[in-house]
Order: structure tokens, then sequence, then C-alpha cells
């Protein structure tokens, strides 16, 4: 075995700790995002301006201004203008929020307006209040249109974790690099941090499509097996035009 | 605790835009990698042999699915010798080929079959019903997308600070450094790329509405 994956091996309990603010910088700054999706992209169809222009500006500011500033402003500039410092895990997963929360919520506006209209006017003619309009009708059908495209921004989020590294929090990337630097093993060392990322990203796309299938089956609708193992990245890709 | 200094303002703005024209150039390379990659990558995709297309389709997912970071720090640090803003470039642009060939497969199937099998019926050559036939027809649709994927780029641009490439966040993080101001240099980093992608991106949802999408 080679110098790096034997020292890899060694170092399991540090590489088991990077792996852990990965993931939680990951989940955490998704749950964020999440939250942020709908609050801003149910506030994009308010019938008020106010609140929908309060919604466009915080949403077109947040895509608008890099990720990377984001992130670098909350870990260098807000402690100096405000004196309140964050520790690094949370300034990402406050940056990770924030940022793809603006993305997230014109998924879920396009998905609500995706909705057929009749289906808007039947809960109208059945007298149900806006909120459980929403609840029942509209967002059952809207959530299934949603995933897939949850799936493209989770597996995004994932990708920019190891920024945390340039913000001096011990992640994924940090450690690997640690033993590089140890062993000098540049190739091996880089390789497997790779295909680390890309086995956390599949395993996450399998979790979403697992998701979309128990969606579909509220509505009705069976998938076979054989689409849960199925990558999103590709498809997405093709769709992300207009989310940029 | 400090306020915000506008005298600091003043003094780095000079010093991003001169990062940002390396921001810009990489930008506009990386795009043009990422273009014409991303057409080879979709035409061998749809190559006769499985042999091809098996090999690229996997290769292609592994990119997409792998953190441009560790990419860009991977290969800065196996090609000591190459220039940083170079690997940059290419990183981006091999990053962003594996998009931007998706978009141009969904582009290339969006081409009516009829028009395969007409070329087939005029008995043009793959070279000719390539280039005279699908691609004229394919690019088209796929315009809008791409001019979205070369914004996302822009903004992943300060990546490439990392690898010492002197482009706009590395003279903010510099001066923020130096003079100790990195609120003021970061709010106008931030502040810039705004300016330059907010507009850029209303042209395209402009572009995609011409185009009837």
């Amino acid at each position: 075995m080679s110098d790096f994956l034997s020292t890899l091996v060694d170092e399991f309990p540090q590489v088991r700790a990077g792996l852990w603010v990965t993931l939680q910088a990951t989940v955490l700054g998704s749950l964020l995002a999440l939250l942020l999706s709908f609050t801003l992209g149910l506030m994009a169809g308010s019938k008020l301006l106010l609140v929908r222009g309060v919604s466009r500006t915080v949403v077109e500011f947040f895509r608008g201004t890099s990720l990377y500033i984001q992130l670098f402003w909350l870990y260098y500039a807000m402690p100096q203008l405000t004196g309140y410092e964050l520790t690094p895990v949370v300034c990402g997963v406050v940056a990770f929020g924030l940022n793809y929360g603006a993305y997230g919520s014109e998924i879920v506006r396009g998905a609500i307006n995706s909705v057929p209209r009749a289906q808007y006017e039947a809960a109208v003619a059945l007298n149900m209040s806006p909120f459980h309009r929403m609840r029942k009708v509209i967002l059952p059908q809207a959530w299934v249109q949603m995933i897939p495209s949850f799936t493209n921004l989770l597996i995004q989020l994932l990708k920019c974790t190891p920024l945390l590294w340039l913000i001096s929090a011990a992640d994924l990337m940090t450690v690997v690099q640690q033993i590089r630097d140890r062993t000098g093993e540049t190739l091996t060392a880089y390789l497997t941090l790779l295909a680390a990322y890309f086995v956390l990203a599949y395993a996450l796309t399998l979790l979403m499509n697992l998701l979309e299938r128990s969606a579909k089956r509220r509505l009705g609708l069976h998938t076979g097996t054989r689409s849960l193992l199925r990558t999103r990245s590709a498809e997405a890709a093709t769709t992300a035009g207009g989310a940029r | 605790m400090n306020a915000f200094d506008w005298d600091a303002v003043g003094e780095a703005l000079p010093l991003l835009l001169e990062g940002f024209r390396v921001t810009l150039l990489a930008t506009v390379l990386g795009t043009l990698v990422a273009a014409v990659l991303g057409l080879a990558i979709a035409v061998a995709g749809r190559a006769p042999s499985r042999l091809v297309t098996v090999p690229v389709k996997a290769v292609m997912e592994f990119i997409r699915s792998t953190p441009l970071l560790v990419q860009l720090v991977g290969a800065a640090a196996l090609f000591t010798s190459v220039e940083p803003l170079t690997i940059g470039i290419v990183v981006l642009g091999v990053h962003y080929a594996t998009y931007t060939s998706e978009v141009y497969r969904a582009g290339i199937d969006g081409v009516p079959k009829g028009q395969w099998e007409a070329c087939r019926a005029l008995s043009l050559s793959p070279r000719r019903t390539w280039q005279a036939v699908i691609l004229p027809q394919a690019v088209r649709n796929v315009l809008p997308a791409l001019g979205n994927y070369a914004i996302s780029m822009f903004k992943e641009t300060p990546f490439l600070a990392v690898i010492t490439v002197q482009e706009m966040v590395f003279e903010a993080r510099k001066y923020g450094a130096d003079h100790f101001a990195y609120t003021e240099a970061f709010t106008l980093a931030g502040l810039v790329f705004l300016v330059a992608s907010y507009p850029t991106s209303l042209l395209m949802r402009k572009l995609e509405k011409r185009l009837g999408h």
C-alpha cells in the first residue's frame, strides 16, 4: 500500500472528523437554504408589491454577489465591522444557506407557477382557505417538481464545501491535504479526495431519488426501482439555464 | 471594531479593477474552452461505438460531481511549472464543458429526426451533416444556456485566487490584509460582481424570451 493510503488509514479519526465537518456544513447549509427557498419563493408569489420586491431584491443580491465573497465577508469583514465573530463552520452554513436559498427560491417559484391554473380554481371553488389550498393542493404537486432541481442544488452546495478549507475549518479537504503534505503523494491524495466527494454526491443523489419517489407516491404516481439509481447532474445541467 | 472607511474604498478600487481585468480574461477564455470542448464532448457522446460513449460519459459524470476547488488545487499542485492563470482557465473550461456538453446534447436531441433522415437521403458525409445541418440548428437553441453558464463561471473565478492567480478577489484579500480593511475590500468586490453580473443575466433572460424558450 502506498504511503499516502496507509497514513490515511492510520489517521482515520482525523479523516472522520473532517468528513463530519463537511457533512455538517452540507446538511445544515442545505436546510437553511431550503427554509429560505420556501420563504423567498412564496414571497415572490405575493399579491403585495412590497413583499415581492423584497424577495426579488434579496434573491438578486445573493445570486449576484459571488458565494466566495459572501463567505469571506462573513469570515473576515463581519468581525471587523460589528465585532461579532462566527465560527468557520457557522460562516459556511450561513453563506451556503443564503446563496443557495436565493437560487432555490427560483425553483420554488417556478414549481408553484407550473401547477395547472385549474388546480387553483378548483380549490377556490371548493372554498378552501388560501393556506389550506397551498398546503393540500398546490404544494404537494409543486414539491414533486422541485425535488430534481433541489437535488442539483444540493450537489452544487456539497461541491462548494471545500471552501471551508480557506476559512480554516478542518473539513475533509483540509485533513486530506495535511496528509498529502506529510507524504508528498500529490496525485493519490487529490484523486482520493475527488473520489470521496464523488461518493458523497452519489449517496446524496440516491437519497433525493428516494424522497422523490415517496413524494410521487403521495400523488399516486409510481416509478420503477431503476430510476432510483440515476444521477441528476446531466438532466439538471440542461434545465439550469434560467436558474443562473 | 471600526466603521466603514470610505478612503479605503477609494484606495482599493483601482487595485480591484486591475484585478478585474484578469477576472474577465479568465471568464472569457474559460467560456471559450467550455464552449468548444463541450461541443466536442457532445458530438463524441453520439459516437456509434459504446467504447467511446461509455468512458466519455463516466469521466464527465465524475468531473461534474466533484468540486471545482479540489480540481483546481490538485491541478496546480501537480503541474507546478505551468502558469497558474493557464491552469485556472483550463480547469474552469473543462469543468464547465461537462455542463455545456449536456446543453449541446439537449440542443442536438432537439433537432427533428427528419433532418437526420434528410441528410442520409442526400447522402451527405457525417462531417457535412454535422456542420451544415445539425449544429447550426442545435447551437442557436443553446445560446442562452451557454450565456448563463458564462455568468456562473464569472462568479466562480474567485476560486482562482486560491492558486495565486491575481484576479480581483486576490487583490481584495491582499488589500484587506495589508490595510486591515477586509470590510471595504470585500464589500467593494461583491458590488463589482453584482454590477457586472446582474445586467448580463437580465440580457440573457431577454435573449431567452426572444428565442422562444
